[in-house]
Parts: C-alpha cells; sequence; structure tokens
C-alpha cells in the first residue's frame, strides 16, 4: 500500500480518527506521519540520551555473548554508595554518584573512550582550593621532564638548581597532601 | 505592561552589549557541569540529598556578585509559576529539565542575567555564562571566576585522571559545553551548509538547529558545541571551536556577498517580503515567523532596510516563543491564538521605529 499523502513511498503507518461518531482512516509513510504532525518524539533528550543508552547496552549485550557467568556478575554489580546498578546505569545513561566511577571500573572505560574520541586522562582544570596538591604534583612531574633534559644536555649547574627546587616542592607537597587528608 | 517595559524584560541586558562579528555571531556561551564530593547526584533521586544541596546553596552563596559587580540572586523554582519558568526557558537562562524537577531546584540569577546557575539540574551545578558576539574566552574566564567562588566552600567531585565527575558520562573531564548561536541566512541560501555541517561533525563538534525541533535550523540560527570533554583541555576546545566559528562567518559573509551581487533585486525581493509579512500579518505561525525574521534581519545587516535596530532578530525570537506570547497575555493561550498575538506583538514591535 503506497502512502496517501505523497503517493511514492510505502505506507508502514496507520492512523484510525474518530470524531463525532464519524470513523476515517488514513494510511502514510513515516515521512508524512511526522510531517503531518501523526508521529510526536518526546520533547527531551531523544536523540543524545537513547543513543548513548544504546551505546552502553551494546556493551552488556557483549558481555553476555561472551558467556553467562559475566553477565550474572554484571547484573550484580552495584555502587555502594548510591545503591545504583550498572544495569540502572547502562539504562538511564547516568551515574548516581560521584563513586559510581570507582565502584563500576573498567566496565566505564570503554564507554568513556567512546564517548570520547578515545580519549581517558583528563588535561584540562583542577579545583583551584582543593586541588593545590595535585596542580603541584604535575607541577613536579613537568620540572622532573625539564630535569632530565638538562642532564642529558650536560647543563649540570642548571640541573643541580631545579634538582633543589623539585626536593623542596615534594617536601611541601607532602606537607600539603596530610593536611588535604585530614579535611 | 507596555511593549517597551516588556521587550526589556524579554531581552537580557547582555545581548544589547556590543560585541565581536556581532551580525553573525549572536551569542557565546560557556557552561561547567559541577558536583559535590558528598552528596548523591540529582540523578541518584535521593530527596534528602537534594534538599541539602539547595540548603547549603542558599546558605551560603546568596551574597555575590559577579566580576562587573552584578549582584546574583537565588531564585527557588517553586516561587516560579509555571509561564515565569517558561519566560526563563527560552531565554536560556535554565533548562526545561529544571522545570521538570521543580522541587529542590534554584538557580542563582545575575542582575543582566549573563550568568546563572542552575542548582540540581542533572548536576548539582552547571554554571552557565553569556557574552554577546565572539567571545568565548572572556565567557570563559567568568565561568572560572564563578566556579573558583563555589568551590571555596565545599569540595567538587573531581579525579586526578577522570576530571570532574559528572552524572553523564558525556560531560565527564572539563565538564564544560562551550556554544555559539550563529545567524547563517546566506549559507542556508546559498545550500552551502549542507556541505559544512558534516565537516564540521567530523571535527568533534555538534552543529544543531535552535528553536526548532530535531536538526531544522529555525530561523537560519545555528547552535555549535563542542562534543568531547575529556583529554582536551579548556581552553584547547574554546581555541579549536573558535577557529571553526572564524571560517563561518568569513563563510557566511562570502556568501551574503555572492547573493547581493548575483541578483540584488531578487534578494531585495525576499527581505521586503518578509517586511510585509512581518508588518501586516494577522495570524502567524512561529516558523513562518522565525523565517521572516531571519530576512529581515540579513535586509538590515546588508543596508537594504534600514532605520530598524539589528537587535531586532534576538528580540523577536524570544518575544514570538509560547512562553512570553503568554506571559504579555498574562494567561495560558491555545496555539491558534499564539499565532494572533504573535502576529500583533510583532507588528507593535516593528511601529516602535528604534
Amino acid at each position: 500500500m503506497e502512502c496517501q499523502e505523497c503517493h511514492e513511498r510505502k505506507a508502514t503507518l496507520h492512523f484510525k480518527h474518530i470524531i463525532n461518531g464519524q470513523e476515517t482512516k488514513i494510511s502514510l509513510c513515516e515521512v508524512c506521519a511526522k510531517k503531518k504532525g501523526y508521529l510526536s518524539y518526546p520533547e527531551e533528550g531523544y536523540s543524545l540520551n537513547d543513543l548513548l543508552s544504546g551505546l552502553f547496552q551494546k556493551d552488556g549485550l557483549n558481555l553476555s555473548s561472551a558467556g553467562t557467568t559475566k553477565s550474572n556478575q554484571s547484573q550484580e554489580l552495584k555502587c555502594p554508595s548510591c545503591g545504583r546498578t550498572f544495569s540502572e546505569f547502562k539504562k538511564a545513561g547516568k551515574f548516581g554518584c560521584a563513586n559510581c566511577y570507582a565502584s563500576f571500573g573498567s566496565k566505564v572505560e570503554p564507554i568513556l573512550r567512546r564517548v570520547h574520541a578515545g580519549n581517558t586522562k583528563h588535561t584540562g582544570r583542577i579545583p583551584k582550593r582543593a586541588g593545590k596538591y595535585i596542580q603541584q604534583k604535575q607541577l613536579i612531574s613537568s620540572h622532573k621532564e625539564e630535569l632530565k633534559q638538562l642532564i642529558e644536555e650536560e647543563e649540570f649547574e642548571k640541573a643541580a638548581v631545579l634538582r633543589d627546587k623539585i626536593r623542596e616542592l615534594e617536601k611541601e607537597n607532602h606537607q600539603n597532601k596530610e593536611a588535604g587528608d585530614n579535611t | 505592561m507596555t511593549l517597551e517595559s516588556f521587550i526589556n524584560e524579554a531581552i537580557s541586558p547582555w545581548m544589547l552589549e556590543d560585541g565581536p562579528d556581532k551580525d553573525i555571531v549572536m551569542s557565546s556561551r560557556v557552561r561547567l557541569a559541577r558536583n559535590f564530593a558528598d552528596q548523591l547526584y540529582p540523578t541518584s533521586g535521593n530527596q534528602e540529598a537534594l534538599e541539602e544541596v539547595l540548603q547549603f546553596i542558599k546558605k551560603n552563596y546568596t551574597q555575590q556578585e559577579d566580576t562587573e559587580q552584578n549582584s546574583i540572586s537565588f531564585i527557588p523554582m517553586n516561587n516560579l509559576n509555571m509561564i515565569e519558568k517558561l519566560v526563563l526557558v527560552e531565554k536560556h537562562l535554565i533548562s526545561p529539565h529544571l522545570i521538570k524537577h521543580s522541587d529542590h531546584a534554584a538557580v542563582l540569577l545575575s542582575e543582566n542575567e549573563q550568568t546563572s546557575i542552575m542548582v540540581n539540574e542533572e548536576d548539582h551545578l552547571r554554571i552557565q555564562v553569556y557574552y554577546p558576539g565572539l567571545q568565548l574566552k572572556k565567557a570563559l574566564e567568568e565561568a572560572y571566576y564563578l566556579d573558583d567562588w563555589l568551590e571555596e566552600k565545599a569540595d567538587y567531585a573531581f579525579d586526578e585522571t577522570k576530571g570532574y565527575l559528572t552524572s553523564c558520562p558525556t560531560n565527564i573531564g572539563t565538564g564544560m559545553r562551550a556554544s555559539i548561536m550563529m545567524h547563517l541566512p546566506a549559507l542556508v541560501l546559498t545550500k552551502q551548509i549542507n556541505r559544512l555541517i558534516p565537516a564540521i561533525n567530523q571535527l568533534g563538534l555538534v552543529v544543531r538547529g535552535i528553536y526548532g525541533e530535531g536538526s531544522e535550523a529555525r530561523g537560519n540560527i545555528f547552535q555549535i558545541s563542542n562534543q568531547i570533554t575529556l583529554g582536551k583541555s579548556e581552553e584547547d576546545i574554546i581555541e579549536d571551536l573558535e577557529s571553526i566559528v572564524n571560517q563561518l562567518v568569513e563563510h557566511e559573509r562570502m556568501a551574503r556577498v555572492y547573493i547581493y551581487e548575483q541578483s540584488e533585486i531578487s534578494l531585495e525581493d525576499r527581505v521586503f517580503r518578509s517586511y510585509g509579512t512581518l508588518k501586516n500579518s494577522r495570524i502567524i505561525d512561529s516558523k513562518e515567523a522565525a523565517i521572516c525574521i531571519s530576512n529581515l534581519r540579513l535586509g538590515i545587516d546588508l543596508g537594504i532596510i534600514e532605520n530598524i535596530s539589528e537587535n531586532i532578530l534576538n528580540e523577536l525570537m524570544v518575544l514570538t516563543q509560547p512562553g512570553f506570547l503568554q506571559h504579555y497575555a498574562n494567561k495560558a493561550l491555545r496555539s491558534d491564538e499564539r499565532d494572533i498575538r504573535r502576529a500583533s506583538i510583532i507588528r507593535e514591535r516593528l511601529n516602535l521605529k528604534k
């Protein structure tokens, strides 16, 4: 049966109207049905959320085809702090708390890789107040790179200065970390 | 309410300020998603946690100014009626999601409406900063300022390797979504946009129409934003986005010159027909209005039409949305009633000579 609107495509949707007891029927293709307003989509998040949870579901399928025992385990995986299970996460596409990442562990990694073009490591901003320890740690590791470079270039005097600076930073940061752990 | 005072309400003060490439780039926006470390996310549905976050923000963050001394006020969603909420959505100051979860939600809103911080949206905090024209770096700086302010009194959910932990995996890392709103009538008219969109998508950026449904760009207004939030720094993401936007601006300018030179008379015809429709129609739906408003703005940009403010596009796109029409009418309206109201508000606005 062809679409009654465009007369080109095949009609795949059939609608029945009853207005004041009078019945009318119309058969349309999906494109025309959308145009005529017969089909409506949820206003929010159809695209991204549904696509995403679709992606996550795929992971679930892969697991179950690898072996039933594994899929059972994945169902039991549950975040202890918010109670969200991994299958709930897959369905909603959302975590329930900050601990979900750690709770779902390696299962989250492939999802992140897929969503973020293969990236799994944050290289951006660090919280200004609480992140001092991390900021310092990154500074130290970049200094260490520099130090290696200086030694290779046999700039030993400069290297010695930098080495002392690193030691000082490391000492300071150790205290920072302890202070941070106590708060 | 007079139309003047109503327009003032519809147009956020920052929109009237000047910005680079403002004839094509309507606005720049930076949004940061943040969560507190020791509270369950709004997505957990835990009412107690939501209420605690709300009270914490109310108690600690009501007295503040942004870097330009605009005061920021705390507005609980439950203090607003449905139409007032819709108006905030149409001004892009809050999301539809926040309305649906009003019970424990609030917004911290700056006086000139340039910054809004949604509380208990999908994440505990959604910091949003707008700037007119192409000014993403400035928007990012302002967002950082508010970010630091919010982080002063509570620890964020942050992981050294995963970055800011968000409720949705698509935001993890920087938690940043930078977006640009652009008016691209000439690229649509010359059909170049169909070639450009897939190319831009391949660069990890997303192009979509706004004010329309799905991918349809109503009124030739497009939003371009970053897709990836992990593995790239905020500054790099913004730089990439800006360089693409600059290219689009250039293409749009060239296309405008091209269509003007190809057939001045048919372009004038298009512009004046739209002007005529807007000035005279008694019933107009939002789709037709959007097309005509876009043509009118193009006519203003090209000097075909004079004596009308170039802010007309920004103004009318907001004014003719359902929430605003109902706000102005001060009652709920059916869609056929809205089409009549829409036509009359446009006519009134065009008679305002400015």
